[in-house]
């Protein structure tokens, strides 16, 4: 790689160098599970890659051993840069913490300074639309405001890569129509790399550049999706023929995958 | 949807969308209070109601006149222990006494209790070596022990803290540790992917989140400590009487009505102790917590 991230950051995503890189990377559990079987693929900067596959295909292995979490029993692994986001369906805030103290949280894990955390924290807060509930405590909140909460925490490190792990599949399907329209804005504003686990074809393919699918386990990646259409993507693009032939096609690779 | 619900499309948060959200407390509705009042006043009053006539039956239409010094009627032990002075002094003398020692047991098995439990979280080589002990301490019948605590160290003040601490040790210590472990693994993988150390893990992770059941710890053994100062002072027979040895005296020279207040005595200290450690623990808690609500 011969360009930093920095200087990659307002590239096109061809010209971006990756972020996420897998080659061949095989798990096998040490009760014998054997997860993923020769996964090669890498995310840039700028892209958005969603993950679609059968329960317990190994998508969530995938990020876990993106994140370093798990060693990769065979196959490289390389990551630009350490510093990651990683959001689980579960918001996991720590309930006796009000919301702007579960948001300083990283922050303080890297001995940030503390006005600067206090003026970091505040920017993620009113950037996911938190600003008023500071003080709350996440038990005061509902499940879309603590996944903002989840989201602003990470953000606060400004990653180059986001590992989502099905961070909406809990809500209800309006606040999840929501906060994928307002993780698109993040998407372009930010500029992070992201990979997305998720079960649901529709949000896969409204937020992403690509959608790779999955087949059982062991986990394959069996077709990926380059996803054409145009960001900033409109709410209603859900409603066009397009999009319902995209997932269609998605939909259709799965299940031949079974 | 309107363009209002959407919160960044220009990165300025819309405040509709939030209040959607936000979960609005309803004022609870005429039954709804009414059923409390019942439930939290009303039904333990008809039910003290209930226990007081149902003493004075024993003591007046069960019990023969010669017999009634068994169970004398509630005014009686009242004028007895209340209305007397010297007898309101010496009660409360003891009480102090045993207040002291349960006390000061209670807070040196916290301490100790504490610590052991945060060590035990951290390897299990120290579990293992230590948890075999804290199960013997709390199976040993404490009346086995009392008599050779009273030997080694004197019948004394000390003597009866310790009675108390061993008594109370062991619920801090599974309470604390059963708190300790708690943390979702979700939330120990926040802390190992951005680097936390060990004591940054317990600092911020691991103590938090064990409060509340620490304090359960703490509520029993509230009770536990009462019983350890008494059992040892009852036993004792020595040094300067607590409510035990006052329990023992008032048997002997059949003061029955005294014997009845000792005992309400001793049961308000260990009801006082536990209600303490109940409310401070709700306090600390009760903003985050979802049980601190439910019970004081
Ligand atoms: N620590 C482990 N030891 C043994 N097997 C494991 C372990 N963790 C996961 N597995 C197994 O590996 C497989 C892949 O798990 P993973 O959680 O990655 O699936 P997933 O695709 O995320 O499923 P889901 O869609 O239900 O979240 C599953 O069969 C799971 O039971
Ligand atoms: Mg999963």
């Amino acid at each position: 790689m011969g360009k930093t991230l920095a200087d990659t950051q307002d590239d096109a995503v061809d010209g971006a160098s990756p972020v996420l890189q897998f080659r061949e990377v095989t798990k096998v559990f040490p009760d014998g599970t054997h997860a993923l079987n020769n996964i090669t693929f890498e995310v840039r900067r700028g892209e958005f890659v969603s993950i679609v596959g059968p329960s317990g295909c190994g998508k969530s292995t995938i990020l876990r051993i993106a994140s370093g979490l798990l060693p990769a029993t065979h196959g490289d692994v390389a990551l630009a840069d350490d510093n990651i986001g990683y959001v689980f369906q579960d918001a996991t805030l720590l309930p006796w913490r009000t919301v702007r103290r579960n948001v300083e949280l990283f922050g303080e894990l890297h001995k940030v300074d503390k006005e600067e955390l206090t003026r970091i924290a505040q920017d993620a807060i009113d950037l996911v639309g938190l600003t008023d509930f500071e003080d709350h405590h996440p038990r005061r909140l509902s499940g879309g405001m603590k996944m903002r909460v989840s989201l602003a925490r990470s953000l606060t490190l400004n990653p180059g890569l986001f590992l989502f792990d099905e961070p909406f599949g809990a809500l209800d399907e309006l606040t999840r129509e929501r906060l994928n329209e307002e993780l698109l804005n993040l998407f372009l504003s930010e500029k992070f790399g992201a990979v997305f686990i998720t079960h649901s074809l529709y949000e896969a393919v409204f937020l992403s550049t690509r959608v790779i699918a999955m087949s059982p386990r062991p986990g394959r990646l069996i077709q990926e999706f380059h996803i054409p259409f145009e960001y900033p993507r409109h709410p209603e693009l859900r409603f066009e023929p397009e999009f319902a032939e995209m997932t269609g096609k998605v939909s259709a690779a799965l299940r031949a995958g079974q | 949807m309107t363009s209002e619900d959407q919160l960044v499309r220009d990165g300025t948060p819309s405040t509709a969308a939030k209040e959607a959200e936000t979960f609005i407390p309803q004022p609870e509705q005429g039954r709804g209070r009414l059923a409390r009042t019942l439930v939290t006043v009303a039904a333990p009053a008809g039910f003290f109601v209930l226990f007081v006539t149902g003493w004075y039956l024993v003591s007046y239409v069960l019990l023969t006149p010669r017999r009634r010094f068994l169970m004398p009627p509630p005014h009686e032990i009242i004028a007895e222990g209340f209305g007397k002075s010297d007898n309101l002094i010496q009660i409360l003398t003891g009480l102090w006494q045993t207040t002291r020692v349960a006390f000061l047991g209670l807070i040196i098995a916290i301490a100790i209790g504490l610590v052991l439990a945060t060590l035990m979280s951290q390897a299990r080589w120290i579990e293992n070596s230590v948890y075999p002990y804290a199960v013997v301490l709390q199976t040993v019948p404490i009346i086995a022990l009392v008599p050779l605590i009273g030997l080694w160290f004197d019948y004394n003040f000390q003597a009866r803290v310790i009675v108390s601490v061993i008594i109370s040790l062991f619920p801090i210590i599974t309470n604390t540790l059963f708190g300790l472990r708690s943390a979702d693994s979700s939330h120990h993988d926040l802390f190992t992917l951005h680097g936390a150390t060990r004591m940054t893990r317990l600092r911020k992770l691991m103590i938090p989140g064990s409060v509340p059941a620490m304090f359960t710890g703490f509520r029993i053994s509230a009770g536990l400590s009462v019983i350890g100062a008494i059992v040892s002072d009852f036993f004792f027979r020595q040094g300067a009487p607590g409510i035990g040895r006052l329990l023992d005296i008032y048997r002997l020279n059949i003061q029955m009505e005294m014997l009845y207040v000792a005992i309400f005595w001793s049961s308000m200290l260990g009801v006082v102790m536990f209600w303490g450690f109940g409310l401070v623990g709700n306090l600390l808690t009760r903003k985050w917590h979802d049980a601190s609500l439910a019970r004081g």
